[in-house]
């Protein structure tokens, strides 16, 4: 449990940094007026934009939380006894350039978006969910790969954490590809930029998020 | 993600025009908050019920031909997962949070709401298949709220089958819409409060439901992981947490999988889960004691500072659930000393409720009743605590009624109590009218008097040794007859106690067209959800302009004043024209 532990620690004592920031220490019962909100300058304003990067980054908070708890829960199991290492397939480095390059034509996609480059934007886009797509494609490959060779989910805790890490690192990229296939929906539709580069920005960051998690497991997997 | 955002819509609020998107698929918060209340009341009452028919099983044994040891243990199962979960944590977040929340910072609505909505719905589904295990195949399971393996899902445990299934099924989908709903509020909180709403601002039930959803959002996951790992183990084979064991004579399929392991992933949400439900529970009985006894909050910085410090403490305290899990005994002294040092924040909270009270203007009304009666059950519940902190208190304890007293006083009543305190308190916004105080004090002192003829001889059955879970114990040398005679008392309270919350009821609905109306501000409070323009409060809340906070939530008598309360949004006076601290200091 120390792994996850520290996590919680980690975000915990990043929360309280960032709280005693937020004046946490102020006296308020003495306090009047509104020049005392830091945000209290004339342009302050609720933004949209601001508030959805911060769900986004809380959001992945607590994904990492999520596979943390796991690869705790790998840790403990592993030293169980009955551990047989799965012999990871080769077809896992292809899935991995292939979501490298799905995370750099999110990129390039907001780039163009940034810029209002539309073929870019347009190129980019639709690639990163190609590529995402391919991903997907290839871990299932590698999923048949491993049971045809006998490597069943339940035959080994091994075998049965590789099914169920790399299982639902996909059904996060999933989610994923559904706000991707709105979003691209409309950048196909002519939709003006403007409207959908925040769409694009959250989900380059996502796509990158993904691919450092995905790099974070394979890293695991590859190494126990 | 395209949602545009209530608060960004200057111009108009797109209110919905039908039916069915005011009231059904509703993106309004305050509609969705009374969605998840009502839902959570419901279930939470079929859990009240299953609590009745334990307690008849406990006090006369053989008696109940319908109750037999499977259906005991399904309704301990049930009764107990509902009302953590379903129940409380679902109506003090999805609930109060939803409604509080943009109401007291200033907003318009949660920033998501289309994601808001979503939340509630997947709640309703989760809520469904759990009801819906009642009529699987084989009944819900009886496995005990922990579901602890090997047993929740072997052949002789109740439900092994279906409703093993349905249960982690449904707590999974609890955890996606509690997650939809924490991002709202977490964003929501952080972005969305108005001008000069600083942090350090908000009334502490802002606070409450603020760090308890970060606590939410951190531990709920470890439940989904276990709960996910369990139904691989269940329904594929594998053995993440199932041992190689002979079951009914059969050699299983697992083998070498560890039981422990759900222990600590379990607790690692569990513990936490006990502050996802007190801390906004003391969030809202700090501002139901300052309001009601026109006084500041005493300690207001130490309040906050308390709710981070118990945030941070409760997720390394989780193995005190398993001292007899045969843990290390320098594991032992590590989570005593943290569960120990827990008590300390907690401690200040209570001595600051005790100290607000101290030489306030108190008003005796029902919701400073409940509040008052909430202080009281969590001294109690938290002495207890201090006991089963030890491991040496712990270990005799552990399995017998002292621990169903302690944690019925500390996490059943205490944030029911408040609950009950909170609806009364803001049935006048929520409604526009006030409920009849008769009914509401006669519900406030026979269910206060009737829980504690509950819970309290509990704690003395427990030290006797009476064991927990026991469908019946019948007759066993070291129990005395006494004791069955309590067992009967008890039951009888309990039975007293669930019919009582008819008043409630009866309170609730009958005074929605029967009572006086309320007025926009009732109880005279300061906090920004009793100064909107309208109440109810319309849609949008604040009419064309958002309010401005000029102060902090607890300006109640302060000398100079014309009335004994400031509301935040009232800007500062001509005498009083200073901006800073220095200034008045």
């Amino acid at each position: 449990m120390n792994i996850i532990v520290l996590f919680m620690v980690s975000v915990m004592a990043v929360f309280v940094w960032w709280m005693v920031l937020q004046r946490v220490t102020a006296k308020t019962w003495l306090e009047q007026g509104v020049a005392i909100d830091p945000r209290a300058g004339a342009d302050f304003q609720y933004s949209h934009r601001v508030a959805s990067k911060v769900a986004l980054w809380v959001f992945m908070v607590v994904i990492t939380a999520l596979f943390l708890l796991f690869v705790t829960a790998y840790h403990m199991r592993m030293h169980l006894g009955d551990w047989r290492p799965l012999a990871l397939p080769g077809t896992l480095w292809v899935s991995s350039a292939l979501l490298l390059l799905a995370s750099i034509a999110l990129q390039a996609a907001r780039h163009g978006a940034s810029n209002n480059r539309r073929s870019l934007l347009l190129t980019g886009f639709i690639l990163g969910g190609v590529f995402a797509l391919a991903f997907l494609a290839a871990q299932w490959w590698a999923w048949q790969q491993l049971s045809a060779a006998g490597f069943l989910v339940a035959s080994n805790p091994a075998n049965s954490f590789f099914y169920l890490l790399t299982g639902l690192h996909a059904v996060h990229l999933l989610g994923g590809l559904l706000v991707w296939s709105k979003t691209a929906g409309k950048i196909a539709g002519g939709a003006p930029v403007a409207s959908v580069r925040l769409s694009v920005e959250l989900c380059s960051v996502y796509w990158h998020y993904l691919f450092l998690l995905w790099l974070g497991l394979f890293a695991l997997l590859l190494n126990t | 993600m395209e949602q545009v955002a209530i608060a960004d819509q200057h111009d108009e609020h797109h209110e919905p025009t039908s039916f069915i998107t005011r009231y059904i698929w509703s993106q309004d918060h305050k509609v969705i908050a009374v969605q998840y209340g009502l839902t959570a009341i419901a279930v939470g009452l079929i859990a009240l019920v299953l609590s009745g028919m334990m307690r008849l099983q406990l006090a006369y044994p053989e008696s109940f031909t319908f109750i037999n040891p499977i259906a005991y243990y399904q309704f301990v199962t049930m009764h107990g997962m509902i009302m953590v979960i379903y129940l409380l944590t679902a109506l003090l977040l999805g609930g109060f949070g939803n409604y509080l929340i943009p109401l007291m910072i200033g907003a318009r609505d949660m920033v998501f709401p289309y994601l808001n909505m979503l939340s509630y719905w997947f709640y309703l589904v989760s809520v469904l298949v759990l009801v819906s295990s009642f009529f699987a195949p084989g009944g819900p399971t009886g496995a005990g709220w922990t579901l602890y393996p090997p047993q929740a899902i072997l052949p002789g445990t109740a439900g092994f089958d279906w409703g093993i299934l349905l249960m982690l099924i449904s707590l999974a989908i609890f955890i996606v819409a509690f997650t939809m709903g924490g991002l709202n509020y977490v964003t929501t909180i952080l972005q969305a409060r108005t001008q000069g709403m600083t942090l350090m601002r908000m009334p502490l039930t802002v606070w409450g439901i603020f760090v308890a959803t970060i606590l939410g959002l951190l531990a709920f996951p470890a439940l989904f992981v276990s709960a996910l790992m369990m139904l691989l183990d269940h329904v594929v084979g594998t053995s993440f947490f199932m041992p190689a064991l002979l079951s009914q004579g059969q050699l299983t399929d697992h083998e070498g999988g560890s039981p422990i392991l759900f222990q600590h992933l379990f607790w690692f949400f569990g513990h936490p889960e006990v502050y996802i439900v007190a801390l906004p529970a003391f969030g809202i009985v700090s501002d139901l004691i300052s309001t009601h006894a026109r006084k500041n909050i005493f300690g207001y910085r130490m309040m906050v500072w308390a709710i981070l410090a118990i945030g941070v403490l409760s997720f390394i305290v989780w193995a005190h659930h398993m001292y007899v899990s045969g843990m290390h005994p320098w594991f032992g002294f590590f989570f005593a000393v943290t569960t120990l040092i827990i008590a300390v924040p907690t401690a200040i909270k209570v001595y600051n409720w005790v100290l607000t009270l101290w030489r306030g203007n108190i008003h005796l009304t029902v919701p400073m009743l409940f509040a008052i009666g909430f202080i009281f059950t969590f001294i109690n519940g938290g002495l207890t605590g201090l006991w089963l902190g030890n491991v040496v208190v712990d270990v005799p304890l552990s399995d017998t009624y002292f621990v169903v007293g302690h944690f019925h006083m500390v996490m059943g009543l205490s944030p029911v109590l408040v609950i009950f305190g909170a609806i009364y308190h803001w049935y006048p916004k929520i409604t526009g009218r006030m409920f009849n105080d008769t009914l509401g004090k006669l519900h406030f002192w026979l269910t206060f008097v009737g829980a504690y003829s509950i819970f309290l001889p509990m704690h003395y059955l427990g030290m006797l040794g009476i064991p927990r879970r026991y469908f019946a114990n019948l007759t066993t040398d070291f129990i005395p007859e006494s004791a069955q005679d309590m067992n009967i008392g008890i039951t009888a309270a309990a039975i007293f106690v669930g019919l009582v919350q008819i008043l409630f009821l009866i309170n609730m609905v009958w005074s929605l067209r029967h009572g006086k109306p309320a007025g926009g501000n009732p109880w005279g409070a300061t906090t920004l959800e009793w100064q909107t323009p309208q109440t109810p409060p319309a849609h949008g809340n604040w009419g064309p302009t958002l309010p401005v906070v000029h102060r902090w939530a607890y300006d109640y008598s302060v000398p100079g004043t014309a009335e004994d309360f400031t509301p935040q949004n009232v800007p500062v006076s001509p005498g009083h024209d200073t901006e800073d601290e220095e200034a008045r200091t």
